[in-house]
């Protein structure tokens, strides 16, 4: 029996507000926008679709592009055994989305992780805190306008 | 920390020279390390302390997980700008005489790491007595390593007068 | 700031913390527990002590030069990574790889899984105590990486598997070499199953600790042995097979309850998954009848006989290219342009293999994938390892990220370590294999 394309059926079901986006082959990818976050995303988890599992989530600075940011999300099935990629833009000025901590776990530390290196803040978070600079680390370094070698020592070095 | 001194002392410093070697050889042939492994080079570290390159051979064998206890301090691994302060507290703690050895590009001068996140070599942060390079390094080159400091410690002047000397 | 944990906390208990340096060996992890005498109320886990920043780092620098960073992610099993990233690279190139050079690639990822596991266990059993079999793990590794280093050159981080199929081939030894090494092996794993199998103390500190639900492993994102440890069975080689796994006969074993000892046993059964693999595809490697070259004439005399004689072809390549011929090239790379070095022999001897050596070193030329993004996993050896690459048409990418299964495994230690004692942290935390190249990249 064949299984109907995950697009097509977010097609139907969200009319005029999933467009779809084919980059490269085998890869199933649909760019929604951000108001439209949590709602296609909970279609998503529940029966038929059944997207149990969040496989990463990340973000893509486009700078000087507008709109800069766009927010990945990798879901998987493993019943069915499906990808989707969804994409989400976001402005320079409004960097803020809504955070899938209410549906799956391992969204905590993922969007720790894209706050801490691109500075994108995720309504509804616990705990919003940097994961892996630290405390008086000042900037995101993964945004293109930080330079790799700007270092900020913790201690006095010595030399 | 001493440097090498290797001069002939006036006579009747005979038995002070003696008594130098002899803690040189003791304090030598009985390291007892404090491993700080953070990365990769940590793989190669513990191929060189089990049974096919033992280090345990040249008496460098104890691990001692604490800094109180040990007095040879092994950075393993790439040193970053966050574990900076705790590497700093590890080797403070240290008593005298202490040693530390570099294992591995990155502690030697960061490595393929030129960016915002890495220590660029940890003697911007602490005094190192022997370099190992490597990426990692071959377990014999940690040896010979290992034999150069033992050298160093030989020749270097001991301290064991109970006044002790603030470099 | 103060930390959750710290904000948070009860006035009459105690906040320990075990700091970045770590005697278990896993690297740089910090974990805050707040306690009640031995038992862990509450606890948080700070990661980030090893980030290096591989993701900025790759974006300054070129699609060939980068794979020496993708070795030093999960450090314990280096090809397995390089695989990784050369197959996402030749999904969005669209380029075929010779069918030797995906037998090998299987037989090097296999290779370094076991010494993955076997490193896992081993650092997992020392620290409940059981040193001895720390030990025999760790003599069977070095059997291991010696075939890998008579191979790739390298013990550790190899950079062998590049984009269009692998550096070199096998050397003449190898059949016998390896089957040293895997009979090595399988008496190691006989003699440690023999060891901590049934073994109480083991048990005792293993079984019904750190136990997870399927539900909640599924929620946290977790692949490979760990989430096999709780009954789901999902394993990419199998789910989406990549470079022939689907011609090679494996199971893929599954635990029960998703406690440490299922992990443990969920890890020594792949082994042996791993060593039927390994055979299978030794043997059906396809074979190759052409040989090394014995007696060649070496690059600079040939060059200054040119100025008389044509250009002889049969050059004597060093010693450390050995393997990489232009004969072995059909075999072991692509033939799609501009995706592998070109080789020595075109280089020595004309002046347009000369130009295309240096336009694949060079920056701005090289290989440029065309306009486009590509997610590709491969089954690492803690889970799904996932490249995700956004590429702009010119030679460096402009965002590669990583999917690192061990963040997710690791993201939920809090969970798993609540409520339990502090003895108990160690085995949960040994069998999660965390690696600090990857979770903090």
């Amino acid at each position: 029996m064949e299984e109907e394309n995950t697009l097509a059926v977010l097609g139907r079901r969200f009319p005029g507000r999933v467009r779809e986006v084919l980059v490269s082959p085998g890869d199933e990818v649909a760019e929604i926008n951000r108001q439209d976050l949590l709602e296609v995303v909970d279609f998503l988890k529940s029966a038929p679709q059944d997207f149990s599992m969040l496989l990463d989530l990340t973000c893509v600075d486009y700078a000087p592009g507008k709109p800069r940011f766009e927010m990945v999300y990798h879901f998987f099935s493993l019943s069915r055994l499906r990808r989707l990629r969804l994409k989400v833009r976001l402005d320079e000025a409004e960097t803020r989305v809504a955070s899938l901590t209410s549906l799956w776990k391992n969204a905590d530390w993922l969007e720790r992780e894209v706050f801490d290196l691109f500075g994108v803040v995720f309504d509804g978070h616990p705990y919003l805190r940097r994961l892996f600079m630290y405390d008086g680390f000042e900037g995101h370094p993964l945004r293109k306008d930080y330079p790799l070698r700007r270092r900020q020592p913790r201690i006095r070095m010595r030399d | 920390m001493a440097e090498i001194k290797k001069k002939h002392p006036p006579a009747g410093q005979f038995i002070t020279t003696q008594f130098n070697s002899l803690l040189g050889w003791a304090r030598k042939y009985s390291l007892f390390h404090y491993p700080f492994v953070t990365a990769c080079c940590g793989m190669e570290y513990m191929s060189a302390a089990c049974a096919h390159f033992d280090i345990d051979r040249f008496g460098a064998g104890w691990t001692r997980f604490s800094p109180r206890q040990s007095d040879m301090l092994l950075v393993v691994g790439t040193v970053t700008q966050k574990l900076a302060p705790a590497l700093r507290t590890v080797y403070d703690q240290m008593t005298e005489p202490k040693w530390v050895i570099a294992f591995g590009t990155c502690t030697v001068s960061g490595g393929i790491y030129d960016n915002y996140a890495v220590v660029q070599g940890i003697d911007q942060i602490i005094p190192v007595d022997i370099y190992i390079p490597g990426c990692p390094p071959r377990p014999e080159m940690v040896l010979d390593g290992l034999l150069k400091l033992q050298d160093k410690i030989q020749h270097q002047e001991q301290d064991w007068r109970w006044k002790k000397k603030i470099p | 700031m103060a930390t959750r944990l710290e904000q948070q906390a009860r006035p009459d208990t105690m906040l320990i913390n075990m700091g970045p340096s770590h005697p278990a060996m896993h690297g740089t992890i910090r974990i805050m527990l707040e306690l009640d005498g031995e038992r862990i109320l509450n606890s948080e886990v700070e990661v980030g002590y090893l980030h290096r920043a591989f993701e900025k780092t790759c974006e300054n620098k070129t699609y060939f030069n980068l794979l020496i960073y993708t070795d030093r992610l999960n450090y314990v099993s280096p090809l397995i990574n390089n695989l990784g990233y050369a197959m996402t690279m030749e999904k969005l190139l669209g380029v075929e790889i010779p069918e030797r050079a995906q037998y090998i690639r299987i037989i090097m990822s296999e290779l370094s899984r076991i010494s993955d596991h076997l490193t896992c266990l081993a650092a997992m059993a020392m620290e409940t105590g059981a040193f001895t079999a720390f030990l025999y793990k760790m003599k069977a590794r070095e059997f291991l990486w010696d075939v890998i280093e008579q191979t790739t050159g390298a013990r550790m981080t190899t950079s062998y598997i590049r984009i269009g199929g692998v550096r070199a081939d096998l050397h003449p030894g190898f059949d016998a070499a390896l089957k040293k090494g895997l009979e090595e092996t399988r008496a190691v794993l006989k003699d440690v199953h023999g060891l901590l199998d049934k073994n109480k103390i083991f048990l005792n500190r293993t079984r019904d600790v750190g136990v997870i639900s399927k539900e909640d492993a599924i929620a946290y994102g977790w692949t490979g042995p760990a989430l096999r440890s709780t009954g789901v069975s999902y394993d990419v080689r199998k789910a989406f097979p990549y470079s022939s796994y689907d011609r090679l006969e494996f199971e893929v074993p599954l635990g029960e309850r998703g406690d440490n000892y299922d992990r443990y046993m969920v890890r020594m059964k792949e082994m042996d998954q791993s060593l039927r693999i390994i055979e299978q595809a030794a043997v059906r490697l396809p074979k190759t009848a052409r040989a090394f070259i014995v007696d060649g004439v070496e690059p600079a005399a040939s060059i200054r006989a040119s100025r008389r004689v044509r250009v002889r072809e049969d050059i004597q390549l060093s010693p450390n290219l050995e393997g990489s011929e232009k004969k072995r090239y059909p075999d072991i790379l692509t033939s799609s342009p501009g995706c592998a070095v070109p080789p020595k022999e075109d280089t020595y001897t004309s002046i347009e293999g000369l130009i295309r050596h240096f336009k694949f070193f060079m920056k701005g030329h090289g290989i440029r994938p065309p306009k486009g993004e590509v997610y590709f996993s491969v089954e690492g050896g803690n889970g799904e390892l996932g490249y995700y690459i956004v590429s702009d048409g010119t030679d460096r990418p402009w965002r590669l990220h990583l999917r690192a299964p061990c963040f997710h495994i690791v993201s939920a230690l809090e969970q798993l370590i609540k409520g339990r004692y502090v003895a108990d942290i160690i085995p949960t935390f040994g069998s999660m294999n965390m690696i600090g190249g990857e979770l903090d990249r």
